[in-house]
């Protein structure tokens, strides 16, 4: 597989060279330069599971964590791409169990990035679950533009959670993390949302960013827009492609004109504004079409594939 | 050097090889993986009359070697899609095969003559007819389920385009007799088939006891449904040597994955060749199967793509 030059998007047989285990999830590090060159934070990528010949088609998204770029100029060949992965199911599971010096064929990065700030402002990173895994790598990057940074933690047990202090140790050095567990079983007990609205006043934050559940994501936004602060969340559709071609992963979002239309948060997103998505049209976490949107059925049915 | 050129009732060609409709969006995402005017033709998604939403989500559950899609035929519309698709297609050279759709005969034929009088209609191979799609003027029967909708929607389409632009009808292998939709077809004027368009599925979410898709039922696609095109390209092939069909050319799609898979439709009467739910595998899947499939004929010693047309058949 190959890609075009230029095209901003590369196609490789990545090399695992590590995995580990921590918490509930797979930290696999996959030597990928061409990505790692490419990548910004809250891009993806789309990976194949369960070898050249699998009946599993679908290739399986996931957040980049964090990059090592090539070293040298011209490229030495060893930038590396990160990934944070649950076992959610046969495809991840698979990932999980690929032995260090395997190879995974490997499309990215994907997606938008998150955007970043022009003036330094205070920003408040939030992360649910695995959602946490790009938020790290974004923070550096706002850090290096005087962006004062907070970061909120969430999972519902200690084992769920992803980059938090694990030591009293790390807690001490990892001044700005506030952590919540739904047990209680680490920091406080409870939802991001329940310590959002004090952690954003203390940063005086004037950006939210958000990776997790869908429904975290719309708290954090609906918080951020009662702070007066711009939301900007990552979310996670099903995506059958990865790359724009299937219309699987759509979702409701108002363009800046106003009007309302199903958009395809693999390349249109995934990280959207906050106020910008139809939240009021999701259900059980799956998007209805909102009966104001362009092109939406007049009558039941609305037929085809 | 084995030769890959076609003509497909007219549609010259450099190679048989093309993307299916609804698995390449448009071409510009798929032109960052590969030059899609290196395809034969670039099949489009299927377009309508006006700007369409399609169905709410999830909109995709994965089956063994396939999956199941509801979209609902999203999309811009007609005069969306030629000002900006279609033109963007042409400035790269890809010779396009557009696939429209509508809800009753008459939005088939707005379709057609709004594609005709477009200022890129010179990029345009042929058009592809996705009867697949429910009828709303005849109880959301399917067209390609009733030989009457098909020849309706054939021939009005026909009469709005010049002779010279080839139509491909796109044909539901959901049918009893695959044979008869077949005639009707090329009866009402169509100058070949493409086949086939997904089957009829469906899967439940056995956590929350309800169907999985948001559009309830879907349709299957991917290796799992090769068989399936196989077999309907072989009736329809065998009904034409047999005389009683009129011979026409036949576009074969159906969980093609690789050259091998090409050829095996190829063998059972297919002219050319369209690489759907693989793309979502590989994107550069339609590249790589024609370069696979013209290894495979080089190695097997033959010189033209055209004289294994239809080679399973009793000669
Ligand atoms: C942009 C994006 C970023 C993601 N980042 C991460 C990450 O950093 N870490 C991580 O562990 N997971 C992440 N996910 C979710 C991950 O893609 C799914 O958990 C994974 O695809 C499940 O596959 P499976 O084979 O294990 O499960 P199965 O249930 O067997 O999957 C069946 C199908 O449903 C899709 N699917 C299932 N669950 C999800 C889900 N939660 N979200 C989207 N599609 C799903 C699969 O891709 C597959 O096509 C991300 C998803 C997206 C879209
Ligand atoms: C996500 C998706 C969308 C599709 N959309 C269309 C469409 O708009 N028009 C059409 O004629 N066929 C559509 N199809 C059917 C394909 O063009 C093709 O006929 C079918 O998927 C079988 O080929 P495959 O197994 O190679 O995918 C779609 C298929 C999929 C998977
Ligand atoms: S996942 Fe295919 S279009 Fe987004």
């Amino acid at each position: 597989m190959t890609s075009r030059p230029g095209s901003g998007v590369a196609t490789v047989r990545a090399e695992l060279v590590a995995s580990r285990v921590v918490g509930a999830y797979q930290h696999l590090t996959l030597l990928a330069p061409e990505v790692a060159d490419l990548a910004r934070p809250g891009q993806f990528v789309a990976l194949a599971v369960g070898g050249p010949t699998s009946a599993t088609l679908l290739r399986r998204c996931f957040s980049i964590h964090r990059v090592t770029p090539d070293a040298r100029e011209g490229g030495s060949g060893s930038g590396t791409v990160e990934l944070v992965v649950a076992d959610a199911g046969p495809g991840s599971r698979w990932l999980t169990q690929v032995p260090v010096q395997g190879e995974v064929d490997l499309i990215g990065p994907l997606g938008k990035p998150f955007p970043l700030p022009t003036e330094a402002v205070g920003c408040v990173l939030v992360g649910g679950g695995y959602g946490s895994a790009p938020l790290f790598w974004l923070a550096e990057l706002l850090r290096e533009r005087g962006c004062g940074v907070e970061i909120v933690l969430g999972a519902a047990s200690r084992d769920r959670l992803f980059g938090a202090p694990q030591t009293s140790d790390d807690e001490r050095a990892s001044h700005g993390v506030t952590v919540t567990t739904d047990d209680g079983s680490q920091g406080v007990k409870g939802w991001v949302s329940d310590v959002l609205p004090e952690v954003m006043a203390r940063a005086d934050a004037q950006v939210v960013y958000a990776c997790g559940p869908m429904a975290m994501l719309r708290s954090v936004s609906e918080l951020a827009a009662a702070h007066g602060a711009v939301a900007q969340v990552a979310v996670e559709e099903a995506m059958a492609c990865g790359v724009g071609v299937c219309m699987t992963c759509v979702m409701p979002v108002r363009s800046s004109d106003g009007t309302t239309k199903m958009v395809r948060s693999c390349v249109e997103g995934p990280t959207f504004r906050g106020d910008r998505v139809r939240w009021d049209a999701f259900v059980d976490g799956h998007a209805v079409v909102p009966a104001d949107a362009v092109g939406a059925p007049v009558a039941a049915g609305g037929g085809g594939h | 050097m084995v030769s890959m050129t076609v003509d497909l009732a007219g549609a010259r060609l450099p190679n048989p090889l093309m993307t299916a409709s609804g698995c390449a969006a448009n071409g510009r995402e798929l032109h960052r993986f590969f030059d899609v005017a290196d395809l034969g033709a670039f099949v489009t998604k299927s377009v309508m009359l006006g700007a369409r939403s399609g169905r709410g989500t999830p909109r995709m559950a994965e089956t063994p070697s396939g999956m199941l899609n509801s979209i609902g035929l999203q999309g811009p519309g007609i005069d969306a899609f030629v000002d900006d698709d279609l033109a963007w297609l042409a400035s790269v050279g890809a010779r396009s095969l557009v696939s429209i759709a509508g809800s009753d005969s008459e939005e088939f034929a707005e379709v057609a003559r709004r594609l005709r009088d477009s200022s890129s209609f010179g990029s345009v191979a042929g058009v592809e007819v996705n009867i697949s799609c429910p009828n709303v003027a005849n109880r959301g029967l399917v067209f390609a389920c009733d030989p009457g909708s098909s020849s309706a929607v054939v021939s009005l389409v026909r009469s709005q385009l010049p002779a010279e632009v080839p139509i491909f009808a796109k044909l539901s292998p959901d049918v009893t007799d695959l044979v008869t939709i077949a005639s009707a077809c090329l009866e009402a004027g169509a100058d070949g088939l493409t086949m086939v368009n997904t089957l009829l599925g469906m899967s439940i979410d056995i956590d929350t006891m309800r169907p999985h898709l948001g559009g309830v039922t879907g349709g299957l696609s991917g290796p799992a449904i090769r068989p399936v095109a196989v077999r309907a390209i072989w009736q329809v092939r065998s009904a034409m040597l047999t005389g009683r069909l009129p011979v026409a050319p036949i576009i074969g799609v159906g969980g093609v994955r690789t050259g091998h898979d090409a050829l095996e439709l190829v063998a059972a009467g297919a002219s050319a060749v369209q690489v759907g739910t693989s793309t979502f595998n590989d994107p550069t899947a339609p590249v790589r199967v024609l370069r696979e499939l013209e290894q495979l004929l080089e190695d097997k010693g033959i010189v033209a793509f055209t004289d294994v047309v239809g080679a399973a058949h009793p000669s």
